[in-house]
Parts: C-alpha cells; structure tokens; sequence
C-alpha cells in the first residue's frame, strides 16, 4: 500500500490516500472532494451532509470475500424512489478493487469487468437474460437512482453525477451483476450475493439497543 | 463484534408528524423511509428532515396488529425486531381474502416478514439466487435448492393498511402481482412490481405456539382455520413410515407362511371309502372308527371325492374327540353337472371337495358323517380322506389385509388433507 500525503487545497488539512488505486477523497475536517492527478490535488466539489442512514457498514469496516480479506475504504450512496443503498468500495488483499452493494442489509460483492459484451438498457428488460463467463444472469431489477453523497477514497473521480441507472441481476447460484449505465460506455460489475455471517465483518457500526 | 472504532453507535430517534404533531419513535433507524403515525396513522416521509405527510389516513376501521410493534424475540435463530406492520388482501370471484404481514428487522440483517393468514404463520426471507424454471413467475412449477415447488397461486394483491415503518415506499392502495409455490413447509414466492423490480422469497411455515413462544406472547394465538398453502400434512412423513412398516409386517407375514407351507406334513390320518344310496335312505349317518390325529395343534383338512354326475349331495362332518367330546362341524354341498347347449359343452361345480378346519389339537377323533340327496338320484360312491397338518392361507390373507388397513387409512386421510389445501389454489 503506497500512502501518498497532500494537503487540502481548500483548507489546508493533511490528506492521505491510503490506496494507491485512489483517484478521489473526501477532506475529513471541510468536506472537500478532492481529486489526485499527476501532479497535485485540485478541489472538485463539496460534499453536503450525508443522509442519516443505517448501514452497519462504515469507512474502515473489515471483512473477507472469499479467501480474501478486504477493508472498506470509500463510498458512493444512491437514492432512489424506494430509499437509499450504498456502493462501498472495498480494498482486498494484494490491492484489487471491489464493490460491496448494501441494500437495507443485502449485501453483494462484484468487480468491474472487462472485454464482456453488455446489453443496452432497452434491451436489459426485466426477466432478460445474458450469458457472461459461462454464467445465465437474468434482469431482476432496473432503478433509477440519483447520486447522493460519497465518503473515502474512490478508484475514480465520481462527484457530480445527477441520475443513473443501474440494472441488476442474478443467477440460479447466487450470482450478482450489476450494469451501471451513468456513462457512455455502461460499466459491468460481477460478484455474488453475500450474506452478513460470509463476510465476517469486523468494526461495524453499532446501534442503540443492539 | 468489535466496537465501531469510527463514528458513535447509531441512535434511536423519533418523527414528529406534521398533521397531528404526535411524536412516533423510529426503530429502524436510517432504514426507516416511511413511518406512520402511531396517533393519526397518516403516512409520512421519514426521509426528509422536514417530515412531510404522503399519505392521509381515511379508512374508520383500524386494523390491530396481533404482535405489537417493538415486539422483538428470536424467529428462526435471528434476533428480530417488529417493526412494520401491513394488510394486504387478494380478491378471487369477489371474495376478499386478507393477510397481514410483521416487517422483522435486524440491524445487521437483510429485513424479513412474519406472516399470518387464518391463523398461520410464515417467516420469509428474500432469495439471494433465483429459482430453476424461470426467473419470472408463471404457474409451472420452480425449483430452488434442490426442491421442487408446485404453483399454488398468482393474484394481484393490494395494501389495505399499514403501520410502523418501512425501509421503502408504502401506500395504501400499492398494487403488485405474487405467485406463491409450494412445496411444505416451505413456500416459493415471486412479487413483480410492474416492469421494475422481481424479487423472490422464500416462506417457512411455523406453527402459531411457535412464534408465541419465540416472541414470549402473552396468551394463546387464535387457532389456525382451514389449511394453509404450505401448511405441512400432519401425516407428512407418518404415512410414508406406517407404509414401510406395513411393508415389513407383510414380508414378515410371507415369510411365516412360505415356512408354514413348506413345513406342513400333509399326513394322511383317515380314508374310507362309503356308499350313499337316497332311495333306501334320504338322509343317512355313519360313524367312522376313531384315528389318530398327532402333533401339535394343526389344521385338518377332510376331503370328500365323489362319483356325482349331474347329481348333488350334502355331506356334514362333525369331527369329534373320542375322549373329550370336543367337536368340530363343517357342512358341504358337493354338486357336479355338465351337459351340451348349442354345442356348447358346459360344467358347473366339482366332484370333489375339500374342506380345512383350522388348530385341531391333536388326540384321537372320529368323524360323524350325514349325508343327504334327492329321493330320485342313483347311489353314490364317495371316498372320505382325513389329512392331518395341512397348509392353510386364509390367516394370511386375513393378516395382509390388517396389516395394510392403518396405513390406507393413513393414506386416505393425507389425500383428503392434500384435496383441501390445494382447494384454495388456482388449481383447485
């Protein structure tokens, strides 16, 4: 892990970016969102205050995907017509990318893909299926979201995005995919469903009564 | 759990509702997206630090939740809380059927449902990998986890009441189409909410004392009425095994009755061959010398051979122990008759006959024989012979027949369960 300090050009404080696959941060002390590039830090936006939400997930969270462990080191939260979910990137052991979906506690962990054909969103109907590794995944959700808020570091600059949506599904193994279409080019992402004993997390938020 | 080392625990806070200014506690924390009043019951936006009203309650009748909300208890190993409280209800050829769903909430876990129809009761959990056989609902059967599930229903169910809070939106009058599968106790169940969203769950059902008992209710659930989609038979598996027992009861049987068979001595004890001639004598009678009959108590068999043609007689016996005068009757009609019509050659009935008594303890015994036969018939020649421990099969067929009765009934009894519960499906 290549920590890089700088500091926050709105106010001054110490950044760090923990990964080195980190593109973007949020500055702890003025909510900055401050984005890396070759040669410096340069501030890109503010974030407000976050919605008040109840994910047991937070910044710095531990767990373990597969054999892997991995430790939560940003986020991206949605809001859509039914409520709200977060994208938390996770960083795994030997520093690959990931995402941790929580959906009022359902959880899901996938990876960006690449090279893979990907349908467009008219053709991502529900009950649809796509054929991806070998693996028949079927539409069984399409939402229209709109960014929320972010917190952490992320692989990407990702702060001014308005609506999105986002097409997921799954398989008859327990196969996740979800299809971000914010972007020209959709991006694919491809996991699992998890539940909340697998990922064995540690430093979870608590809750007042539990 | 390791503490949360970055942000303080969660806390509880509560909504102040904007129409009648009653403060409602949220137990859901972030999740919660709508909450309804617990004074009004008007619906609101927990989402909005404003609080605003999405909903206005109308309905004069107020539903009441048999669990109450902030229940909380153990359901299936996972500590839950009741947190959400709706009645949906499905209408079939104008009949309104209601059901009232528990929202279950865990701060670590994904939500679930507690559900009751008629006094039964389902915990459901949404489905992480979609069934085999579709993965939108139609009514072919579903497999899931190496389980096949029988279609059961699919109807257009609407939210007629709601309570507490939800981690999504929630109206009365929210519209979405259920298929229910089942395959007991379990039961597979599909929800489309219009092009958007499919979401599989699956239900197990739970006897009422159950959650009674899990929740710690005061006081005894309502009694279950009728019987439920995915209610288990009660002679689920019971019918299988008196089946299997059975089963081995008759092998049981067989086996007793080859070895009876191959062990039966078939000793000849008497034989003696009589004239009866009806003209001297309509009725006659005759007493044999006494004979041995030797071994434990076996079953005799008298044997008559006659020389009838187109002719009848009545024999009757009356086997009788020379020393205790125990006797055992048995009375035969032997008739043979043949003949020709239109070419056809006919018989009917047989020249011989024979005849068991069955446990005849051994001793010495004579036979007392009656004969009978019409005035005008021509004498009859016919041989008596006494076999001693003879095979007999009737024990056994009377025994198979025991044997198999419970477990037809058994049977009977879970078909007419299976006809009731599937009477309320759409293949009823």
């Amino acid at each position: 892990m290549t920590s890089r300090a700088a500091n926050c050009p709105n106010c001054g404080a110490p950044l760090v970016y923990r990964w080195s696959s980190s593109v973007q941060t949020v500055c702890e002390y003025c909510r900055s969102i401050v984005v890396r590039t070759d040669v410096d830090v340069k501030k890109v936006g503010q974030v407000g205050d976050l919605p008040y939400d109840a994910s047991p997930i937070q910044l710095s969270t531990e767990g373990r995907y597969g054999d892997k462990g991995f430790v939560v080191a940003g986020r991206i939260l949605y809001q859509y017509e039914q409520g709200t979910w977060n994208e938390w990137r996770i960083v795994l052991d030997g520093g690959a990318d990931g995402w941790l979906s929580d959906a009022q506690n359902a959880f899901a962990v996938s990876f960006l893909t690449s090279g893979l054909k990907i349908p467009t969103l008219s053709q991502a109907a529900l009950g649809r299926s796509f054929v991806w590794n070998g693996t028949s995944f079927t539409v069984v959700s399409r939402t229209l979201a709109h960014y929320a808020g972010v917190e952490g570091e992320l692989p990407f600059e990702y702060w001014d995005k308005t609506d999105v949506t986002f097409v997921d599904l799954r398989s008859e193994g327990a196969d996740f995919a979800t299809i971000d279409y914010s972007d020209e080019a959709p991006a694919l992402y491809i996991g699992k469903a998890v539940d909340f004993d697998t990922l064995r997390l540690r430093n979870v938020r608590t809750f007042e009564g539990w | 759990m390791v503490e949360a080392q970055g942000r303080p625990p969660v806390s509880v806070r509560s909504v102040n509702c904007p129409n009648c200014g009653a403060a409602t506690a949220v137990r859901t924390f972030g999740h919660a997206v709508n909450v309804v009043c617990q004074s009004c019951r008007s619906i609101l936006d927990a989402t909005n630090p404003g609080v605003t009203i999405l909903q206005r309650y109308t309905d004069a009748v107020r539903e009441e939740p048999l669990i109450p909300l902030g229940t909380r208890g153990k359901l299936l190993d996972i500590e839950c809380e009741v947190v959400g409280f709706q009645v949906r209800q499905i209408v079939v050829d104008d009949v309104a059927y209601q059901w009232r769903e528990y929202l279950l909430f865990n701060p670590y876990r994904e939500f679930r449902y507690l559900t009751e129809y008629a006094g039964h009761w389902n915990v459901v959990s949404t489905l992480d990998a979609l069934p085999e056989g579709g993965p939108t609902p139609d009514s072919s059967a579903r497999s899931y986890g190496g389980q096949r599930y029988r279609h059961f229903q699919t109807a257009e169910a609407t939210t007629t009441f709601v309570l507490g809070e939800f981690p999504w939106q929630i109206r009365v009058g929210d519209m979405t189409t259920g298929s229910d599968y089942v395959a007991p106790p379990l039961m597979l169940s599909a929800e489309v909410d219009a092009d958007k969203e499919v979401t599989w769950s699956l239900g197990r059902y739970l006897r009422a004392d159950e959650i009674w008992t899990s929740l710690s209710l005061p006081g005894k659930p309502p009694r279950p009425v009728g019987v439920f989609a995915n209610q288990p038979s009660p002679s689920q598996g019971a019918t299988r095994a008196m089946w299997r027992n059975a089963a081995l009861l008759v092998v049981l049987a067989t086996v007793l009755w080859i070895a009876h068979l191959a062990s039966a001595r078939g000793k000849e004890a008497f034989a003696q061959t009589y004239v009866f001639d009806p003209k001297t004598a309509q009725e006659a009678s005759l007493v044999t010398p006494v004979f041995e009959l030797d071994g434990r108590p076996t079953a005799v068999q008298i044997e008559t051979a006659t020389s009838l043609d187109n002719q009848w007689m009545f024999v009757g016996y009356a086997l009788v122990n020379d020393e205790t005068g125990q006797a055992f009757e048995v009375a035969r009609d032997v008739s043979y008759y043949h003949g020709v019509e239109d070419g056809e050659s006919w018989t009917e009935g047989a020249a011989t006959d024979a005849v068991a008594l069955p446990s005849v303890p051994a001793g010495r015994y004579f036979l007392r024989i009656e004969t009978e036969g019409e005035r005008t018939a021509s004498p009859v020649r016919y041989r008596v012979r006494v076999v001693r421990d003879v095979p007999t099969s009737l024990w056994f067929i009377v025994a198979v027949v025991l044997i198999v009765i419970p477990p037809i009934l058994a049977s009977r009894r879970a078909l007419l369960f299976e006809r009731r519960r599937w009477q309320e499906s759409d293949h009823g």
